[in-house]
């Protein structure tokens, strides 16, 4: 049944992603493309290109999209979409009921302490899987690789920028 | 998008105040989940309890929604067109550059030194190579952090 594990597996990553977009990426990778393989690298690299070009949270854009091509229609979008903001929801909802002011205990701080190193390893994984033969097809996706971190890299390039440029540089080499 | 929903929320509507702003920031980024949801819940429940977070979260996630389903229907029935084909070869590895950048900017904003510089590679390794979910790899960090800042109180 797709539907209950959309809803199980963005369930889970709603809850325990901490650290942004890009952490993200690999939690979405380990379930939906290692574990459960409704979509391959290349597939997954596609969809992570047009959530970073899309208006709106980048977050919910990938849910959207991985939820719609793992299930091959709306419903899968909308269950993946729902599962990964309600943790949230219930979360922040217990927060400002209760005015836990947190951030700001010494258990909590200590607790991010040790997340915020963990989070580089994690955006590091998800570089990492998909520096392979799906999306590295010949010696001009490394140079493409290469001028797009440099461009990234020095001059504070913009995604939508690095990725228009490198689409026009597909069109013309391929 | 921060300035964008500081001058929404604080400036043009007065919904909540500049201090309150910055907490809700600190509060929305501590938390899991997507940063911009979390901040259209608190603001919803603060105006309107569960219904104002409801319609808030709404607001904050259709629009999204909406546009990648378009885009992801439509590329359903190109994918197979040899331009699309081209652009994407195109597309894919600049999309690992741009995964690959942050990891060195926040490397740097979280004080990695040679003494730490172990658990990122660590935690690295275990989800590229071994395959271990992220989900243990936050537990465990989280629980290391707590358990060293009391094995550290209690010298």
């Amino acid at each position: 049944m797709i539907y209950l594990q959309l809803f199980w597996t963005f369930l889970k990553i709603g809850l325990f992603n901490f650290g942004g977009g890009y952490a993200m990426i690999s939690f979405i990778q380990n379930e939906v493309v290692y574990k459960h393989a409704w979509l391959t690298t290349a597939q997954f690299t596609d969809i992570v290109a047009v959530s970073q070009v899309t208006p709106g949270p980048v977050g919910i854009n990938m849910a959207t999209y991985a939820g719609f091509s793992a299930a091959g229609d709306a419903w899968g979008a909308l269950i993946a979409t729902t599962a990964v903001c309600l943790p949230s929801f219930i979360l922040m909802i217990l927060i400002s009921k209760y005015f836990l002011k947190y951030q700001h205990t010494h258990c909590v701080e200590s607790t991010f302490a040790g997340l915020r190193p963990a989070v580089v390893g994690l955006i590091a994984a998800a570089a990492l899987v998909l520096c392979n033969a799906e999306n590295f097809v010949d010696y001009k996706s490394v140079l493409l690789f290469a001028g797009a971190f440099l461009a990234v890299w020095k001059l504070k390039a913009g995604p939508v920028w690095v990725l228009a440029v490198s689409a026009g540089m597909g069109y013309l080499c391929y | 998008m921060l300035p964008f929903m500081e001058r929404e929320i604080v400036d043009k509507h007065a919904w909540i105040n500049r201090a309150e702003f910055l907490d809700l920031v600190a509060v929305s980024q501590a938390a899991p989940g997507i940063f911009a949801v979390n901040m259209a819940i608190f603001t919803g429940y603060k105006l309107k309890g569960f219904w104002g977070s409801f319609w808030a979260t709404l607001g904050a996630t259709l629009p999204s929604f909406l546009i990648i389903l378009a885009i992801a229907v439509f590329f359903q029935n190109y994918q197979d067109n040899p331009t699309v084909i081209r652009i994407f070869k195109g597309v894919r590895p600049a999309v690992v550059a741009l995964i690959a950048v942050p990891v060195l900017r926040l490397a740097k904003a979280a004080k990695i030194s040679y003494k730490t510089v172990w658990i990122p590679v660590l935690c690295a390794l275990l989800v590229w190579a071994g395959h271990v979910s992220p989900v243990y790899i936050v537990l465990m960090a989280g629980l290391g952090g707590w358990l060293y800042s009391r094995r550290k109180e209690a010298r």
